[in-house]
């Protein structure tokens, strides 16, 4: 690949997909709040919805933290803690990461089938819907793929690549040449994962960050005064 | 002592006649868009029956309101904080009812009737107004209206599983009433306390429970919360949405379009004075049936100047005490122990209330022997055990006593009043045995049987012009992020007409065919 592609893909694509989400946050929270749900359609379905979400919230909840645990966090960190590369690799990659996607990727299977079966649900959908629901399809399959390939992979360490990458991003001496040699599977994979950050502000996504934690917190009846002038 | 206010509603049961003139000009209103179609803020229910959403009083089903757990303290019935985090119960709600539990909404393929001429004859058909695909009607709003006595549906009520059976025989020839049922606006209420994002809230100088629709993000333990199943689900903006208590209007002074509308003038509204402090020991009385008289603890004597002083204090406006000083709600429901809560077991403290039904069982008494001797109303009050029984069970937890107490009251005032109005001699001491004087018995009669209307709706006025920026709030209440709610849009072609010079008369006679309003 050339260099500018490189650049193209490794530099300017994740930067405009991170400015997307940063700012597109901003704006959706500061001037289109109203419009953050979780857009439910519970009501209109309920079975398949049961094993479905489930499924996929927990999958896609641990492996967001796998992601965390493996790209943001370097390898000299968990060999000061004892853990071994090929612990690491063995227990923390490839046993729980398998484990998440497939949680992830049953759940997500299950919804897709039933967003677009299900004539209540399928009709009611906007693009919008279907298109997030694809992409996390895509994307699901595409992590999970690069997962199970890694024993096959043997001179391919992602942590001393794509990680070291992925990092550099954060503070700003994109290091492009690292990803020359990432199999492309996990090229894709980091695409399309991009492309979800990219659109998330301005999908049904955007519900992830609204959690209610305050209600934990909060004395269960709420009033509400006018304001006194 | 911390005074609130809170405006309720009282429905005298005695008098509906089932007319369903609430529910439509509600819906007329408030629900008439796209997303909302299968909401009824205000339904009217034959009882016994099945419901809105079916079956909706079976709360081992629905898990609404509120239970007392091992310890005797409050706690939600849908499981509390720590279940619903623990449970993930934020990805699916195990008890949210489903559309099918209320009924899918449908509309009739009109244009098929004005074609072409065909072979056959047109038919329209119906089509869902949620996917647009023809449907197969199975069920509907209010599909068991009038078929109370049917035993098809007087099964389905889970009312009567408290009722033993043997006396079920007897039901369907005795006992049908209506039951129009609202937001309950609860002092405790647990949609309000099921809201994980806080959207959810009373308003302190009311006590209307409203949904914030900037803040609603669609998590829906409130439609579970709510056990009287009036919390509904916009499938379109996908939030939350429910009755108003049409506080626009209550703001104003007016009373609720449901109440304004009412033929057979049968709702009353008015304002009360409570201690919020007691609300939740209240709630936590143990025994279900002493739930009603715990609530009826609550309520402060408006007239009472220590409590006026200290509502002064709490905030309260004085146009507010003035109006709970002449309350037609507290008169019925604290002074004569007339009307009860609808289902005070779920210890949400509801706050419209019922005057139950005497004509049922004014009626199968008449028939035999009441002509000669009214006062055999009496012993035949304890004879229908099944309907006071039942109306035990709907308004008072199963507190038969005070039912009971109710009836008497309501058959003597009659008796009284058919006395009077005929010239026949009335022994005034009877009045007595039923808590009542002759001036009590009098004001009774023109409060229910005349029913002005000034003496209906005693509604204070909010004084808007004391909150921040009236004018800021001017559209910006409502449902302004819904695109299409309004019907506007829809008919806007007729403005387009009007503005190329069309006469008024030319866009009636293009819109309007044979009385159908055209597209």
């Amino acid at each position: 690949m050339s260099n500018f592609g490189s650049i193209l893909l490794w530099v300017i694509y994740p930067y405009v997909m991170l400015l997307s989400f940063v700012f597109g946050t901003i704006i959706r929270f500061g001037w289109f709040r109203a419009g953050i749900t979780a857009v439910s359609s519970e009501m209109l379905e309920k079975r398949k919805l049961m094993v479905g979400s489930l499924l996929f919230h927990v999958g896609i909840i641990l492996a967001f933290f796998g992601h965390i645990l493996g790209i943001l966090i370097p390898k000299t960190w968990t060999a000061f803690f004892g853990i071994s590369d090929e612990m690491y690799h063995l227990f923390g990659s490839l046993m729980m990461g398998t484990g998440a996607g497939l949680l992830a990727l049953a759940g997500m299977t299950i919804l897709t089938y039933r967003r677009f079966t299900n004539a209540r649900v399928f009709l009611t959908s906007s693009w919008s819907d279907l298109i997030v629901n694809v992409a996390l399809l895509i994307t699901i399959i595409l992590g999970l793929a690069s997962t199970l390939s890694s024993p096959f992979l043997p001179n391919f360490d992602y942590r001393s690549t794509l990680s070291v990458w992925a990092r550099s991003l954060f503070y700003l001496q994109p290091k492009w040449q690292l990803m020359a040699n990432v199999p492309w599977i996990y090229k894709i994979h980091v695409i399309c994962g991009f492309a979800i950050f990219g659109f998330f502000p301005y999908t049904r996504l955007i519900h992830a960050l609204t959690l209610p934690w305050q209600y934990i917190f909060r004395r269960y009846i709420v009033y509400r005064r006018k304001p006194r002038v | 002592m911390k005074i609130k206010a809170q405006i309720g509603m009282v429905l005298n049961l005695d008098k509906c006649i089932g007319c369903h003139t609430c529910s439509v000009t509600c819906k007329n209103t408030w629900t008439n868009r796209p997303g909302a179609e299968y909401m009824w803020f205000n339904n009217v229910e034959t009882k016994p029956g099945v419901g809105y959403p079916k079956r909706w009083e079976d709360e081992g089903h629905y898990k609404g309101g509120w239970e007392l757990n091992s310890k005797g303290k409050l706690q939600l019935k849908a499981g509390n904080k720590i279940n619903k985090v623990g449970l993930g119960k934020i990805f699916w709600n195990p008890d949210m009812p489903e559309l099918d539990d209320y009924y899918e909404p449908w509309t009739y393929d009109y244009q098929t009737l004005f074609g072409k001429e065909r072979k056959h004859q047109p038919v329209a058909r119906a089509k869902s107004q949620i996917t647009g695909l023809n449907m197969d009607l199975k069920t509907g709003p209010n599909w068991d209206d009038d078929l109370a006595g049917s035993p098809e549906y007087f099964k389905q009520d889970p009312n009567m599983d408290k009722i033993e059976t043997d006396i079920k025989a007897n039901f369907e020839s005795a006992f049908m009433m209506y039951l129009p049922r609202l937001c309950e606006h609860c002092l405790n209420a647990p949609c309000v306390a099921s809201c994980p994002s806080g959207a959810m809230y009373k308003r302190d100088e009311d006590g209307i429970v409203l949904v914030d629709q900037e803040r609603c993000r669609g998590w829906r333990f409130c439609m579970t919360g709510c056990p009287y199943k009036k919390v509904y689900f916009n499938w379109k903006t996908n939030k939350a949405e429910k009755c108003t208590f049409c506080y626009p209007r209550i703001e104003e002074g007016e009373p609720t379009v449901c109440s304004e509308t009412c033929v057979g003038r049968i709702r009353y509204i008015g304002a009360m004075l409570y201690d919020a402090d007691k609300v939740e020991a209240a709630a936590e009385t143990e025994d279900e049936s002493k739930l009603y008289e715990a609530q009826l603890g609550l309520f402060l004597d408006p007239n009472d100047p220590e409590v006026v002083e200290q509502a002064l204090a709490d905030g309260i406006t004085e146009e507010m005490i003035d109006a709970a000083q002449k309350s037609p709600i507290y008169k019925m429901a604290v002074e004569e122990k007339i009307a009860f809560p609808l289902h005070p077991e779920y210890r949400t403290m509801p706050m419209v209330w019922y005057i139950p039904p005497l004509s049922p069982i004014m009626s199968y008494f008449e028939g035999r022997d009441s002509i000669k001797n009214p006062d055999m109303i009496f012993p035949g009050i304890d004879e229908m055990r099944v309907p006071v029984d039942y109306l035990a069970s709907l308004l008072t937890g199963g507190n038969v006593d005070a039912i009971k107490y109710a009836l008497y009251k309501l058959a003597m005032m009659r008796l009284y009043m058919r006395a009077q109005t005929s010239g026949k001699d009335f022994d005034t001491s009877k009045l007595e045995r039923v808590g009542l004087t002759e001036n009590t018995a009098t004001s009774l009669y023109r409060l229910l049987a005349i029913a002005k209307y000034e003496d209906r709706f005693v509604i204070p006025k909010s004084h808007k012009e004391q909150f921040e920026d009236v004018q800021s709030e001017q559209g910006g209440l409502g449902y302004d992020e819904c695109e299409g709610c309004s019907l506007a849009p829809q008919h806007g072609s007729m403005f387009k007409k009007a503005e190329a010079g069309e006469s008024t008369n030319q866009i009636y006679a293009e819109s309007f065919y044979g009385g159908i309003w055209r597209d």
